[in-house]
């Protein structure tokens, strides 16, 4: 929302609930957030419905803390235990079918372009490893491939959490969960190696173990799909129901699982490089 | 400068009624393309499929030549029509197209418009569903449209998918409305073959998408409150979850019928009527029309009055003047170009408990065979016999 309509008018501001009332005064509005800023703002998500000790819960807080303009960003979901907490945040929503989340940002991106074309609107698609990489990846891949300059963030807990556990394209290989009775199959879909096929100019791999990286790579996707291509992030967020992780414990993992086989990974085209040393270089002067 | 902008803005009245329009012998898909061209269209999203795919393209040029702000080939329908709803969520005007298969494969999309509450024309080429193959036209995807909730025209020739196109923009995006609006025209017989078609000036063009005089907020940041999902997932199972997802049903059908006056506005009516205080009635919709007009003819050169009522409209239905025009029917058939014959349901359905009329169980022609008017004049002989 642009920051003059996030204000009402002046007499009417008592009126209005408490909520709104913080978010227009302590809220993250027009400012840049860091990292070391949390705790002493209102954030744009709070309350949500999630699982105690929900690390996708935890990721989508802080990268949603990290959007570098929240007044201009439209997030895109789809079914998944992501969207329950998304949809909850103050910045607008868009639920639309399974497997239409890119689909949906190309359209919004593209019509934000036409009425705004001297303003940023970002667009970022945040949704499962189901929704991206088995019945959206289609139109992931074609996102992609038509370079459409939004940002894809994928929450991956390698299974379908929200409806009861089944396999996904992202479960590692051997796991036994419902519909993969005898394990899985099949490997992990390895969806960086596409994003880098694909020419994405931004590709992210990271565990939520680390406040300030999810901040910062967050930040570089958007900021790189408004002028230079498409941008991805995948996220380990375990699903500590599913896979048995109690919730004290779900830091731990997600550390463990760093360590083993999730570790940090950050792959940015020439151009995408360049352009976030010309962005860096206009801020400091 | 673009040739967008050079095109004068004209009223809708002006641009229907009134500018001066000269007479051109061309192909259905040019008419739509003609259409879309005097439309002030913002974005167009294609995919390929017979018949639709002429008209499409042709929109592809419109765009090369500076008519339409932004335009691609999508991956496949699915990607097409979810595109399109993103589009139109920003408020930019919006026009996808599809045919049989193509339609049936993004039915989940198309069935999800009417309830995001977004404003679009869907230009729909009917063609066979598969399986067995066949890119013949035959209608039978219709029966599918007619409850997705969408507002649904069916055109008759060339002219209709001109005139029809026109106004489906204006009326989807009525503050009333806020529906997208689908054309639909029987492939091959019309999107291929020429016929004179009456058009304003190319000069022309409607007025632009007034998108924050509409039933619902843009998705654009730029609408208070801001903590709004629009397409909030209300999914809990409790009472007002079904509430909510019943009263924006009812909601979706409300404004299908506050369309209703705008489609007498613009339009001329729902339904048109030939011959009302003929005893035999045919009723029919799309090209079946025009072959019902040729029976008609032949029928009159034989010594019998035949009435016609051609439906412009399936959704909404014209229950009322449908009702009004068979008060003093005797017998009605229904020509169709599918198998399930939808529009005699249709029929049926509206017309029980409100004639004494027999009403027929056909003609009907499908898998793209065309209607010889010797078929209608069979069966209305029939009809006029007293049996069938």
């Amino acid at each position: 929302m642009a920051l003059r309509t996030l204000n009402v008018a002046p007499g009417f501001m008592r009126f209005m609930p408490k909520e709104y009332q913080d978010l227009v005064e302590k809220g993250p509005f027009g400012r840049q957030i860091k990292v070391t800023d949390l705790g002493t703002f209102k954030e744009v998500l709070e309350e949500h419905p999630m699982c105690e000790g929900c690390a996708m819960a935890f990721f989508i807080r802080l990268s949603l803390a990290a959007l570098p303009n929240p007044e201009h960003t439209v997030m895109v979901g789809t079914a998944g235990c992501g969207r329950l907490a998304i949809s909850q945040a103050a910045i607008p929503f868009v639920y639309g079918n399974y497997c239409d989340t890119n689909g949906v940002a190309t359209g919004l991106k593209r019509g934000l372009q036409i009425r705004f074309p001297d303003q940023h609107k970002d667009v970022v698609v945040m949704a499962g490893d189901g929704g991206l990489s088995d019945i959206g990846f289609s139109q992931v891949m074609h996102s992609w491939f038509r370079k459409e300059k939004f940002t894809t963030i994928m929450l991956d807990n390698e299974v379908y959490g929200n409806t009861g556990g089944q396999e996904s394209g992202m479960t590692r290989k051997g796991e036994v969960v419902k519909m993969a009775p005898l394990g899985k199959q099949f490997e992990k879909i390895d969806m960086l190696g596409l994003a880098q096929t694909s020419g994405v100019a931004y590709i992210a791999r990271l565990t939520p173990t680390n406040p300030s990286r999810v901040f910062s790579t967050i930040r570089k996707a958007v900021l790189i799909a408004r002028e230079v291509g498409p941008t991805y992030v995948q996220a380990y967020t375990s699903c500590n129901i599913e896979y048995s992780i109690a919730p004290e414990k779900v830091l731990d993992d997600a550390r463990q699982v760093e360590k083993e086989r999730y570790g940090f990974v950050e792959i940015m085209s020439d151009e995408a490089k360049a352009y976030l040393e010309r962005i860096d270089a206009e801020s400091k002067a | 400068m673009e040739k967008h902008e050079k095109q004068r803005v004209v009223t809708p009245e002006y641009m229907f009624f009134e500018a001066p329009r000269t007479r051109h012998f061309i192909t259905g898909s040019e008419a739509a393309s003609e259409a879309v061209r005097r439309a002030n269209l913002d974005i167009a999203i294609a995919y390929p499929i017979t018949p639709q795919s002429e008209t499409m393209q042709r929109v592809g040029d419109l765009f090369g030549e500076g008519f339409l702000k932004d335009y691609y080939r999508a991956e496949d329908e699915i990607g097409a029509f979810s595109a399109i709803s993103g589009a139109s969520r920003t408020g930019v005007r919006c026009l996808t197209a599809s045919s049989g298969p193509g339609l049936m494969r993004g039915l989940e999309v198309i069935a999800s418009w009417p309830g995001h509450r977004l404003p679009l024309v869907f230009l729909i080429m009917c063609r066979v569903i598969n399986a067995p193959l066949s890119i013949q036209p035959d209608n039978l995807e219709l029966a599918y449209m007619l409850n997705t909730g969408s507002v649904l025209f069916h055109a008759e020739n060339q002219q209709d998918f001109f005139d029809y196109t026109l106004a489906a923009f204006i009326i989807s995006e009525k503050c009333e409305v806020t529906l997208p609006v689908s054309v639909a025209v029987d492939g091959f017989f019309v999107t291929h073959a020429r016929g004179w078609v009456e058009m304003p000036s190319a000069e022309l063009k409607l007025p632009g998408r007034d998108c924050y005089n509409e039933a619902v907020p843009m998705i654009d940041n730029e609408n208070p409150p801001i903590r709004i999902a629009r397409d909030a997932p209300i999914q809990k199972s409790n009472f007002i979850s079904y509430q909510m997802h019943a009263a924006w049903q009812q909601e979706i059908h409300a404004a299908q019928e506050r369309s209703r006056r705008w489609i007498t506005r613009y339009m001329g009516g729902l339904l048109e009527i030939t011959n009302p205080d003929a005893e035999t009635i045919i009723i029919a919709s799309g090209s079946a029309v025009s072959q019902s007009r040729e029976a008609i003819r032949q029928a009159q050169d034989m010594g019998h009055k035949i009435g016609l009522i051609k439906i412009k409209s399936l959704r909404p239905f014209p229950v009322q003047e449908l009702r009004q025009a068979c008060q003093h029917a005797k017998r009605i058939i229904v020509p169709e170009f599918n198998c399930t014959g939808w529009l005699n349901r249709e029929v049926r359905a509206t017309l029980y408990g409100h004639t004494e009329a027999e009403i027929a169980d056909g003609p009907r022609v499908y898998g793209g065979i065309t209607m010889p008017t010797e078929m209608i004049l069979e069966w209305l002989l029939d009809a006029e016999k007293g049996g069938q």
